[in-house]
């Protein structure tokens, strides 16, 4: 009988702690349930491609959040970097696939550093909210992306452009597997790391850590940089997959990324979380998202019914909390 | 007039997974008396609080208020009755002025037009607060009042709104001695007026001085009632633990060493100017004064944690130059500050997380944690100090303000400091946590270690201190030895005398 009690009582605590999971594998059913083709591995890898973008982005993202911060700024440091990336390669006609993989690593680097460090400054040393200096250098990135290009698209791009969006290795796009080595480095550098106990150290309380020798204005400056950098290398992974730069590019995608970290959190309060739950954050989006898409729903309806889903989805996780 | 029982409790009892929080508790509260609430932290207090501000529902028993029997719903339900539950977070608007908030939700109009009139509201916020003598400007905003002010502007708006019962959760924590006597003004004018106080509180001689009657809670039992003429602190302090607590300081002598830390002429504008004194080693030097005199700031700045005007800190007779938290913390430097929850521990992280927290840095092999040295000195410190934790995992909030008081002292232990630098080391925590704070003190100069304390709390200062370095608005008004110093002389240095503010000390 009392063994029975435990059991019971287990399960209750696994179904809660692992709630993300739960509503993973529901949602995978019914999709499933109604459009067999969900679970063909060309439908799951295309998943996985859709989600690439976001789940870059989110990666930084999580740095951000879990130090009690926001970044507003990376749809636009996105589209600003598919420009600069687009931009430099355009003249290039027989530039060869290693290079374009340089070019794109070091433009996302300095396009992402500097946009993060003018976050990191603003909010770290001159102690601007977090809000309103991301949303201020989301206007200037957009509003350069559209300058330099006078709201045009850069095409006519050379064919190796292509490969880090479009490419295989074997039978796995490049982009997921780009992916998957950016969630496992970001998840040792939050685990394993003193650099990513500080972040959460920072964003659980910062007078502790301040208390404790930590330079949390240091801290804050590199979380903001790994976002830039990370959210500058997503644009260019999605110029590379469109084989256009596009001024409008990665329009909305900050608002996909904090979706995804929020909904593996439960919420956006600092110190909590990591890529683990960032990651069941954005398989759900894209299982919705490509669920939808199978079912054949408009792409308006689409969006009504990801809101729905991520405020269910924060609801139950709310409830976790207060019982 | 005639003291009659505004709520009588009956039998009650409540309990949460794991812990009998009340047990077949029956008390009455009178009108027009003064009745406080003594016990250690989790001896049921706050519990029964709550289950007459209405956040808690009772498991059994009765509550009979004014004569009938009742159910007290909800927050709202218990405020209609006119229970009103002052707590530490006080409920006011801080960016509302006065009267803006003492008339808030029956904000006068002019006829049934949605605008406000100002004039009829200014004249009520001071009809509020006459009769309590409050001379508090209506239209000054909250957050520009002193703690003290926005405790009585709270008091007077529960009273305004017929308030019969008003129950103060540890009002004083945050008050300076000066206006923890306006603060008894106001309440002895409740009584006056026949309203019924509820006075929770951890410190004695205030008890003492302000209740009429007294009730011991321990574990969830009520242990007694008695009348504050019959009662002194030791009965108190012996009814709260169960046992006589003998020498609850232990103190011991012992050799003191050389000058490990001196600090000369110390200035950060305008909280202190040209502070000086030394700290030996095996020493646990106290300071004291006036709540407001500087004593927080000056060993902020001794450990870095707010930059200085001017002044050198010197350590084994080095120089630091410009001091940091950073530096502190390398050279062997701890520090406990006053709040721990705002400013000592990270709530929602486990016991391990906040013990290594500081020494991650130092302990780390080419930047990865060093996962194992972790384990070993959280399980190692929990033992040692009798951390009562389920486990290292444990979010430190679920933890008793003792508990966590013990973590942020555990985690300058696993740092390996050899000064600790402790402001208010014992405030909120309960006779026995407090006990066996003053052992780990006596310890820890006993194994070479030395403190600087800073505490509002005179007996704690005279039995600890080896030597009292007195702060009297921001410089050194004098330094005692052990075996001259008294409350009276830590007094005399401590008040201002030339200045015509009048100064009580606790």
């Amino acid at each position: 009988m009392r063994e029975q009690k435990t059991y019971l009582d287990k399960m209750k605590k696994l179904l809660k702690d692992q709630t993300l999971i739960f509503i993973l594998v529901g949602l995978c059913l019914v999709v499933y349930s109604v459009s067999p083709v969900f679970l063909t591995p060309r439908n799951l890898i295309n998943v996985l491609i859709q989600i690439s973008i976001n789940a870059l982005i989110a990666t930084g993202m999580t740095f951000v959040i879990i130090s009690g911060g926001i970044d507003l700024s990376v749809g636009s440091v996105a589209a600003l970097c598919g420009i600069v990336v687009t931009a430099v390669i355009l003249p290039y006609t027989e530039i060869s696939t290693t290079m374009v993989v340089v070019v794109i690593v070091l433009l996302s680097i300095v396009v992402g550093s500097i946009i993060g460090s003018l976050n990191g400054y603003a909010i770290s040393r001159l102690r601007v909210p977090a809000f309103v200096a991301t949303l201020a250098t989301m206007n200037i990135a957009r509003g350069l992306a559209y300058v330099y290009t006078q709201s045009r698209s850069i095409y006519g791009l050379p064919d190796t452009f292509s490969w880090i969006g479009q490419g295989y290795l074997g039978f796995v796009p490049v982009i997921v597997l780009i992916v998957v080595l950016v969630l496992t480095a970001a998840h040792i550098i939050l685990s394993q790391t003193v650099f990513g106990r500080h972040v959460y150290a920072v964003g659980s309380n910062e007078d502790v850590a301040k208390l404790c020798g930590i330079n949390v204005a240091n801290v804050k400056m590199r979380v903001y940089i790994i976002s830039g950098i990370l959210s500058a290398f997503a644009g260019a992974c999605l110029a590379s997959r469109l084989i256009t730069g596009q001024p409008t590019a990665a329009t909305g995608y900050e608002l996909n990324a904090i979706a995804a970290v929020a909904l593996g959190v439960g919420g956006m309060e600092g110190g909590k979380g990591g890529i683990g739950k960032t990651i069941q954050g954005i398989l759900i989006i894209g299982v919705i998202n490509n669920g939808l898409n199978l079912m054949k729903v408009s792409s308006y309806w689409q969006i009504i019914a990801m809101g729905v889903i991520i405020l269910a989805a924060l609801i139950i996780g709310q409830y976790n909390k207060e019982n | 007039m005639e003291k009659k029982p505004i709520i009588e409790l009956k039998d009650i009892s409540k309990a949460f997974p794991g812990v009998q929080a009340l047990d077949n508790v029956s008390l009455s509260f009178n009108s027009g008396e003064i009745h406080a609430l003594i016990g250690e932290n989790g001896a049921g207090k706050s519990t029964l609080i709550k289950i007459m501000g209405g956040v808690y529902q009772r498991d059994s028993g009765e509550i009979v208020f004014d004569g009938a029997q009742t159910e007290i719903e909800d927050v709202t339900h218990a405020q209609d009755m006119g229970i009103s539950v002052i707590h530490q977070e006080l409920s006011l608007i801080p960016d509302l002025t006065v009267m803006e908030n003492l008339c808030l939700g029956i904000e006068p109009r002019f006829g049934i037009s949605p605008f406000i009139d100002k004039k009829t509201m200014y004249t009520h916020a001071l009809e509020i607060m006459e009769p309590l003598g409050l001379e508090i400007n209506p239209k000054v905003i909250i957050r520009d009042l002193k703690t003290a002010d926005k405790q009585m502007v709270e008091i007077a708006r529960s009273v305004s709104r017929n308030a019969s019962l008003v129950i103060m959760d540890e009002p004083t924590s945050s008050l300076s001695s000066r206006e923890v006597e306006t603060l008894f003004e106001i309440i002895r004018k409740l009584k006056k007026n026949n309203v019924g106080v509820i006075y929770v509180s951890h410190i004695l001689s205030e008890v003492l001085s302000i209740s009429d009657r007294i009730t011991v809670l321990r574990d969830g039992s009520l242990i007694r009632t008695l009348n504050t003429k019959e009662a002194d602190e030791k009965l108190l302090v012996k009814s709260m633990v169960g046992r006589e607590i003998k020498d609850y300081f232990n103190k011991k002598e012992k050799e003191i060493g050389d000058v490990i830390l001196e600090v000369q002429n110390l200035t950060r504008e305008p909280y202190f100017s040209n502070v000086s004194f030394d700290l030996r080693q095996g020493e646990i030097l106290g300071i004291s004064g006036l709540v407001g005199a500087g004593r927080t700031e000056i060993i902020r700045g001794i450990f870095g944690a707010d930059e200085l005007d001017s002044g050198e800190v010197f350590l084994n007779g080095e120089k630091i130059d410009v001091p940091s938290s950073r530096k502190a913390i390398g050279l062997g430097i701890g520090f406990v500050p006053e709040d721990r929850k705002l400013e000592g521990l990270m709530l929602e992280a486990s016991v391990r997380h906040n013990v290594s927290l500081p020494s991650l840095k130092a302990r780390a092999k080419r930047g990865f944690l060093n996962h194992k040295w972790e384990y070993d000195a959280s399980s190692e410190f929990i033992k040692k100090l009798r951390i009562v934790t389920p486990s290292q995992t444990t979010p430190t909030k679920t933890l008793s303000g003792g508990n966590q008081q013990k973590i942020v002292v555990a985690k300058w232990f696993a740092a390996n400091s050899n000064i600790l630098l402790l402001d208010e080391p014992t405030r909120g925590i309960d006779v026995n946590a407090k006990s066996e704070m003053y052992t780990l003190m006596n310890n820890y100069v006993k194994n070479g270690g030395s403190i600087i304390m800073v505490s509002s709390d005179l007996p704690e200062i005279l039995g600890m201190a080896d030597r009292i370095v007195v702060i009297r608005q921001g410089q050194v008004s004098g330094i005692l030895d052990r075996k001259d110093a008294t409350e009276e002389k830590i007094m005399t240095f401590a008040s201002t005398i030339k200045n015509k503010k009048r100064e009580v000390m606790p």
